[in-house]
């Protein structure tokens, strides 16, 4: 139990999605805490949606595992469940960036509507309520108080019995909040709660918020894009920007992090050293972190230019990827000085690695011209399942990396 | 009317002058007149026709076509006049003192659902004493049980579509599986009704449920047409299915219901009513009986309908109709949930397919045509979806007028003796169902009554509730 508590409730652990050949989010790993805020910021399109999506269930993620820790230590895999049974068995519930209500039902059977599983369970799924038998009465009196509880908790009491869509915007965003929580969530996950509303209401769903999280034990994760709503109700931020993380900490770390800062300015790329070398952060660029081991789970602080870059690069057509990291390989052959890292692979462990050294591979350059027996053989000594290396891109990414080690011997 | 057509212009939202109205009525008339020429120049003016050689003539009917458009225009003409101006200033009035407590509703509002169960249970007496026993035949077979038979079918239907905003127009499909189910099964094995009744309802469930696995990710228009081909394809198999469904011939001498065993309305048998009751011999007690058994049937579905929307499952419907993505987001199996209603929905088609075979005695593919399913739907939107008492109107406005259009003679005053009323009922039904349309866009019951409340049971305004996307 101590040890279920400890564990974060939920934990992104190199999460990718692509539509086609457009990536949206990659390689992202954060972890929330759990009884904890953590907001998720971000340039507009820098995927913060698409991250909601993926851990709720609307989109199965290309790659990467987002697991679940319920209170009582049992875990979910997320990106296995389907997306009804996220809010049901993991717990995870909610709002929508352009607001989800029922709005032709009233506002009280907007909750009861998000009880359902449980009333359905209660009713013997419709048969013995129907003959008013089991203990669907006692079932439905309790969801009555619930519903009455959080109509309270969000001031909406005395609109319980008019429609939905009749609501003011505010008051349909907190519905929207009520109605989520009223599936007794563990995480609520809230897009862009603030959005369209007025200082007084913001401030509002910030008390609304904060004593979710004190006194009802649901850990809550939401996307904003007004850092003065994030830096005074989260606990921790997260920062994407083109589906990448970079930077991760307190609110007060990250509003000083000059990543962001450029990344909010809308600095372009190549800017980025400059100003990193202005603000005194130009190691970062000389020293490239080393992308999460995937042995050791992710590592809190990551930065944009860790991990591959190969990734945001995209090969839609194999034959032009294979005459693209053809001249990068060969530029890896001609300096064959020390072994490279290979774990900067994604995919490639120490492990890996080492079974790779036994082969007498060592280089960027020789992982990136495998052939296909090869890769079989590989494949097979380090089990992996059939396709695995094709699907990590391990040549990909290798050649990206020969191209870059080439780059920087220049 | 005098006095409101004069006040009328004065207190018109815009303030339009009493002559300038009159001028823009009289223009409105003078287009629709010459709308209503160009309309009916070829229709009505002119009509081919054989002469006693056999030979193809032209027959000019300059009269009747002048009655038509002078009609047109004088009606348009009251209509901008006075009606316009007479309906805005009400509505002026209306807005005016708005924020006015309503009264409470009389006493034949509140318990207007009550009189009419008690009306019906009353209705073949009446239709004995006012018409006599041969007589009342035409009221309770051709009135009375195929009204029944039809808000039956539409309540069904009001399931999926009302509730759960599925846009089904194959629900005929589900009326032909409970009639051949009884037909078939009734004819060859000699079960009784009251086994294959619900025989008839589980099977037609199946097929709902069958249909409902493809069709669960197609939302809208897509739904739609696979849920028409869907009942095409129950009709053409009833077709060519000859070696058990006999084909186009169809299947007759379905055998009559009996009262639960105790007695039959069949002349020839011992347990005949007449016999057992001592009784003239007369066709009208089995008339009765299907009356009241199809009456009972349809009240079970409403009281059904009614029970599950206050259930989970049928909040469920609701929401499913209203937005399904936030329904999975908070973790309804909306799998489930359409199949149930597609489930649920076929299943009081087929209880009515059933009785509708019972009731024939005879069955073809014919009965169950596309026209059936749009007929049904037709019900349900006219009605208000979701609104079982709007409905029950609906289908009596729908069946009951097509029926009464048959007898309605005082048009021959209008358009002579050769006119032949039953020749126009489907233009004059057709036109009545645009008009009801326009003046009521959500149905005769526009509001939707909430399912739960906490302090006080409001309508919803259907300004609110959505149509579903399928």
């Amino acid at each position: 139990m101590a040890a279920a508590t400890m564990e974060p409730v939920l934990r992104v652990e190199h999460l990718s999605m692509k539509f086609g050949g457009l990536v949206a989010v990659g390689d992202l790993s954060f972890e929330a805490r759990r009884g904890e805020i953590t907001a998720l910021i971000g340039p507009n399109g820098a995927g913060k949606t698409t991250v909601f999506n993926c851990i709720t269930g609307f989109y199965k993620p290309s790659s990467g595992r987002i697991t679940m820790t319920r209170s009582d230590g049992a875990q979910h895999l997320l990106e296995q469940l389907p997306d009804f049974q996220i809010p049901a068995k993991a717990k995870v519930a909610r709002t929508f960036q352009n607001i989800r209500l029922f709005s032709g039902m009233t506002v009280f059977e907007n909750l009861l509507v998000a009880q359902h599983n449980r009333l359905m369970a209660a009713s013997g799924y419709t048969v013995l309520g129907l003959l008013g038998l089991g203990g669907y009465r006692k079932a439905s009196a309790e969801s009555r108080d619930l519903a009455r509880f959080w109509l309270d908790r969000t001031g909406l009491i005395g609109r319980a019995d008019d429609p939905a869509g009749d609501l003011p915007y505010g008051a349909q965003r907190r519905l929207e909040i009520a109605r989520a929580m009223c599936t007794g969530p563990e995480l609520l996950c809230l897009d862009e709660p603030a959005a369209g509303l007025n200082p007084k209401e913001s401030a509002a769903l910030n008390d609304l918020l904060n004593d979710i999280r004190d006194t009802s034990g649901t850990s809550i994760l939401l996307i904003e894009h007004d850092m003065s709503v994030v830096m005074q109700i989260s606990d921790h931020v997260v920062v994407l920007e083109y589906g990448r993380k970079i930077s991760d900490g307190a609110p007060s770390y990250v509003k000083n992090d000059p990543k962001v800062i450029a990344a909010y300015l809308g600095v372009d790329d190549e800017d980025v050293t400059e100003v990193l070398e202005e603000v005194g952060d130009a190691h970062i660029i000389a020293q490239p972190e080393t992308g999460p081991d995937p042995d050791h789970g992710p590592s809190p602080s990551g930065s944009m230019l860790a991990g591959p870059i190969s990734d945001t690069v995209e090969h839609s057509d194999d034959t032009e990827y294979l005459l693209q990291v053809a001249p990068g390989a060969s530029k890896a052959d001609a300096v064959p000085t020390t072994a490279d890292d290979l774990t900067r692979v994604h995919g490639i462990g120490a492990v890996e690695a080492e079974r790779l050294a036994a082969r007498g591979i060592t280089h960027f350059g020789q992982v990136a011209t495998l052939t296909v027996a090869e890769i079989a053989e590989i494949e097979a000594e380090i089990q992996a399942e059939p396709g695995r290396i094709v699907r990590e891109d391990w040549m990909g990414q290798a050649g990206a990396l020969a191209a870059m080690a080439g780059g920087e011997q220049h | 009317m005098a006095t409101q057509a004069a006040n009328g212009p004065a207190v018109s939202m815009d303030g339009r002058t009493g002559d300038g109205h009159y001028a823009r009525a009289f223009r409105e008339a003078f287009i629709s007149g010459l709308i209503a020429f160009g309309l009916f120049f070829l229709l009505v003016g002119l009509k081919t026709d054989q002469n006693i050689r056999n030979e193809l003539i032209i027959v000019q009917r300059w009269g009747l076509l002048a009655t038509i458009v002078a009609i047109v225009m004088v009606g348009r003409f009251a209509f901008a006049a006075y009606i316009w101006p007479a309906v805005e200033s009400r509505r002026a009035e209306a807005a005016a003192r708005a924020p006015a407590i309503a009264a409470p509703p009389s006493f034949l509002r509140r318990n207007l659902v009550r009189l009419a169960i008690v009306l019906m249970f009353l209705f073949p007496v009446i239709a004995v004493l006012v018409e006599g026993v041969q007589g009342s035949l035409k009221w309770i077979d051709n009135f009375g049980i195929q009204i029944l038979i039809y808000v039956m079918l539409a309540w069904g239907l009001n399931i999926v579509i009302g509730l759960a905003g599925l846009l089904d127009l194959g629900y005929v499909a589900f009326y032909a599986v409970g009639a051949y189910t009884y037909a078939l099964l009734g004819k060859e094995f000699g079960l009784s009704f009251w086994l294959l009744l619900p025989a008839a309802g589980a099977m037609a469930a199946m097929w709902g449920v069958l249909l409902g696995f493809p069709v669960l990710r197609l939302r809208g228009d897509y739904l739609a047409i696979v849920t028409l081909a869907f009942g095409e394809i129950i009709r053409l198999v009833l077709i060519n299915w000859r070696e058990v469904t006999n084909g186009s011939a169809g299947i007759s001498s379905i055998p009559k219901i009996t009262f639960f065993g105790f007695f039959d309305f069949d002349v020839s048998s011992p347990f005949y009513i007449g016999k057992v009751f001592d009784l003239p011999t007369s066709g009208v007690y089995y008339k009765i009986f299907l009356y009241y058994l199809i009456l009972c049937l349809a009240l079970v579905t409403a009281f059904v309908t009614i029970r599950l929307r206050r259930m989970p499952i049928g909040r469920a419907w609701e929401a499913l109709r209203e937005d399904e993505i936030a329904c999975r987001a908070l973790g309804i199996n909306t799998t489930n949930t359409k199949l149930t209603a597609f489930a649920i929905g076929a299943m009081f088609g087929g209880f009515a397919g059933a009785f509708f075979a019972a009731r024939q005695g005879f069955i073809n593919p014919e009965s169950f045509v596309f026209l059936q399913s749009a007929i049904i739907l037709a019900i349900v939107v006219l009605g208000g979806m979701g609104s079982l008492v709007g409905i029950a109107v609906a289908a009596l406005v729908m069946i009951g007028g097509m029926e009464a259009l048959r007898e309605i003679e005082f048009l021959k005053l209008a358009f002579g003796e050769t006119f032949r009323p039953e020749e126009y009922r489907m233009l004059i039904f057709g036109l009545a169902m645009v008009v009801v349309m326009v003046w009521k866009p959500r149905g005769f019951v526009g509001s939707r009554e909430p399912t739960a409340f906490l302090n006080e049971r409001k309508m919803v305004s259907t300004e609110f509730t959505r149509e579903g996307h399928g």
